[in-house]
């Protein structure tokens, strides 16, 4: 009887049914009605306050200056940090993974120290770093006769200061990643290529990238959605500042939402923010089918 | 296994209730920055006075403080009193949070509302009612080079736009191509502010519904502001682009700037020592003789949901106590809100503060609606837009009103609904 046997299922289903139901479904959708609301302090004081106003603060948010920015600043993390992230990672990998390399496991382990450190204590010791005067980065820059750069406040330097810190602490997650990959591409594979004359430049090209096209593109997807909810690197290190050179959208959202709990309005920005990732990540799968 | 377990869930449990499990009754006391670590060093001696009363005070940062209040009022679990920038109050008002304290001032017998600077009690009076007892004041005077306003044939400062705008330009003579009488950072709302203030502008209209930026009496503020610019008489830069204040007003490449009483501290710190002798503050010139300036500062709240108002309100009086806000002053700098406090010879001494006492009675509010800080962003970047000549003053008060209007929409839609609900209750 197949009716039973559905029944049967739907029984084993229920439990994480229910959870994904109460614990997803519903907030996502009581947020999506939400940012269809003007919900906002008056509305705490009184929920006879709050208002449907449609689309009215999703048209506000295109029109804001401040959100173009902040999403501006958020793609130039993405963009700029991903990828940087992706090819440390892989470098790293790669060192890791060469046959010269003696204690592979002790250097595993310091790449991924960072990635387990808790981020606003590292961006804490960071800003130490960063410092204009006392950084050690400067002291560095210094020895080599280079001016001193006001990392965190100046708008030009400060997403690059976020970036780099955001390298730095998560690279060592995607070089595990890596080297699982590199560890499953098989030696025949190289020896034929040996044999067939490619020089250690094309063997990467020609048979290390390919075989790690598929953990290419989850690491890239990964990294990537992590990186569009940039938050507690500014949040930390620098409040958005300097001239809102370092608001990202979720960044925008929180202010939006708990300092001035305009709720409705970070509610929209929410939806906007999960619409730009689900665009970005279509873009990398398709880039990624083409390629491989 | 079983006991092992709920032993250490027990101990988790435990560990998560407040900390006040030690001090059950102890009245919370919530304070922002150095105002929040030193009032730890003020409570030994109330809680002398008063036995049975005990005090918890929690430090919270300026950058959190906000959504922290906010937070808490939503959670339920404010503190009992609280230290609150006087321009929240309305907004906290507004969301029912606050405690009236009209009756308790009244059967005060320590306090008065006389006693208070006027302008400064007035920012916590929202619909004719009390909400707070002003804490430390804050307002904005004139820092200002002697020699350089000397040099250029003045004693003392102009009290008024049209002498004062001679001085500057005076000096501008006398200084070179980079050099300006007088720095206005474009990305701060309150010289544009006080400016419309001093000249009778009240910023909105009808209780707050509407924005009122092109009353007459503004525009002519406003112009005054952005010829500054025009003129040369201010840099037109922001103020991250000014990498040393204190330095630049040394070498003489500035000689006015307005700013608040924590400057004085910082002047006499950071101003080179050859150039120590040669600053003062002076209160602002208005249009026809000394202006109003911003009745700033911090206020204590009690809030409604506190159990033990009257202990909270006695902590209230102990800290508006004269010789406590004095106390407070040597700890902090900040300064006293009671005509009293100032009497005493700490303060009367301090010639750089004496500009100040005098600012304190000529202090005006804020307009008191919760919107106020997206509004005072509004005003600054249009206000930035006129500086770089990017719209015309007309444009710009224009586009500012339509903006500020858009901002207050709300407002007006309840104030629709309550006239609405009015008209349907008469008979």
């Amino acid at each position: 009887m197949p009716g039973e046997g559905t029944n049967a299922a739907w029984v084993f289903l229920a439990p994480a049914l229910v959870l994904i139901g109460v614990f997803f479904f519903v907030p996502v959708a009581a947020a999506l009605l939400l940012s269809l609301t003007d919900f906002d302090i008056y509305a705490v004081a009184s929920a006879e306050n709050t208002r449907f106003v449609g689309l009215r603060n999703y048209t506000q948010l295109v029109q804001s200056p401040l959100f173009w920015s902040s999403l501006k600043n958020t793609f130039y993390f993405a963009l700029v940090g991903g990828p940087l992230t992706i090819a440390v990672s892989l470098g790293a990998a790669l060192l890791v993974n060469a046959k010269l390399v003696r204690w592979k496991s002790l250097f595993r382990t310091i790449y991924f120290t960072p990635f387990v450190t808790t981020l606003v204590a590292v961006a804490i010791v960071w800003r130490y770093l960063y410092h204009t005067r006392y950084g050690l980065l400067n002291y560095g820059l210094q020895a080599l006769g280079i001016a001193p750069v006001d990392w965190l406040g100046d708008p030009r330097w400060a997403m690059p200061a976020i970036i780099l810190m955001a390298v730095w602490k998560n690279f060592g997650y995607n070089m595990l990643i890596f080297i699982a990959g590199l560890q499953s591409i098989p030696d025949e594979l190289y020896d034929a290529a040996k044999v067939d004359g490619a020089g250690p430049v094309r063997q990467f090209v020609n048979v290390t990238l390919p075989m790690l096209g598929p953990t290419l593109l989850f690491v890239g997807v990964i990294t990537m959605i992590g990186y569009f909810q940039l938050f507690a690197e500014p949040y930390v290190m620098t409040q958005g500042g300097p001239l809102r050179s370092t608001t990202s959208v979720v960044l925008l959202m929180y202010e939006e939402g708990f300092r001035w709990w305009r709720m409705g309005y970070a509610a929209a920005i929410a939806f906007v923010l999960f619409l730009v990732i689900l665009l970005a990540t279509l873009v990398q799968l398709r880039l990624q089918r083409q390629r491989v | 296994m079983s006991t092992k377990l709920s032993a250490a869930l027990l101990a988790a449990l435990a560990a998560c209730t407040p900390a006040s499990g030690t001090e059950p009754d102890a009245i919370r006391i919530w304070a922002m920055g150095r105002e929040g670590e030193v009032l730890t060093e003020l409570m030994p001696a109330f809680e002398r006075e008063h036995p049975k009363v005990r005090v918890r005070v929690q430090q919270i940062p300026w950058t959190a403080a906000h959504e922290k209040l906010l937070t808490a009022f939503v959670g339920d679990a404010t503190p009992d009193i609280a230290m609150l920038g006087n321009t929240w109050v309305p907004e906290f008002v507004a969301l029912g949070a606050l405690e009236p304290l009209d009756d308790r001032v009244a059967a005060s017998t320590s306090l008065s509302p006389g006693e208070f600077f006027p302008g400064v009690w007035n920012t916590n009076v929202v619909d004719g009612k009390a909400y707070g007892i002003p804490w430390y004041a804050d307002t904005r005077v004139l820092f200002y080079r002697t020699d350089l306003l000397k040099a250029a044939g003045y004693d003392s400062v102009p009290m008024t736009w049209a002498g004062w705008r001679e001085a500057m330009v005076r000096m501008k003579a006398r200084m070179g191509p980079r050099q300006y009488p007088f720095l206005v950072p474009t990305n701060e709302w309150p010289p544009p502010v006080i400016l419309g203030l001093q000249n009778g502008a009240p910023l909105l209209r009808d209780d707050g519904l509407y924005a009122w930026f092109t009353d007459p009496r503004f525009r002519r503020a406003f112009d005054f502001y952005v010829a500054l610019y025009r003129d040369s008489l201010a840099p037109k830069v922001s103020g991250a682009e000014v990498s040393n204040l204190y330095q630049e007003f040394a070498r003489g490449n500035i000689a006015m700037y307005v700013s608040g009483p924590w400057q004085i501290g910082e002047f006499r710190s950071r101003v080179p020592a050859e150039a120590q002798s040669t600053w003062m503050t002076a209160p602002l010139p208005g249009p026809d003789g000394p202006g109003v300036s911003i009745a700033g500062g911090a206020s204590l709240v009690i809030f409604r949901g506190s159990t033990r108002k009257n202990d909270t309100w006695k902590l209230v009086e102990y800290l508006s106590r004269p010789d406590v806000q004095l106390r407070f002053y040597e700890l902090t700098g900040d300064l006293p809100t009671r005509r009293a406090s100032w009497d005493d010879t700490t303060l009367a001494n301090n010639r750089y503060a004496r500009a100040f006492r005098q600012q304190l009675d000529r202090v005006v509010p804020l307009p008191k609606v919760p919107e106020w800080e997206q509004i005072a962003t509004k005003v600054f970047e249009y206000g930035e837009q006129a500086i770089r000549g990017r719209l015309t003053v007309d444009q710009t008060l224009t586009a500012l009103d339509r903006d500020v209007n858009g901002l207050l929409e709300k407002r007006r839609w309840m104030a629709a609904q309550r006239s609405a609900e009015q008209r349907s209750a008469a008979p």
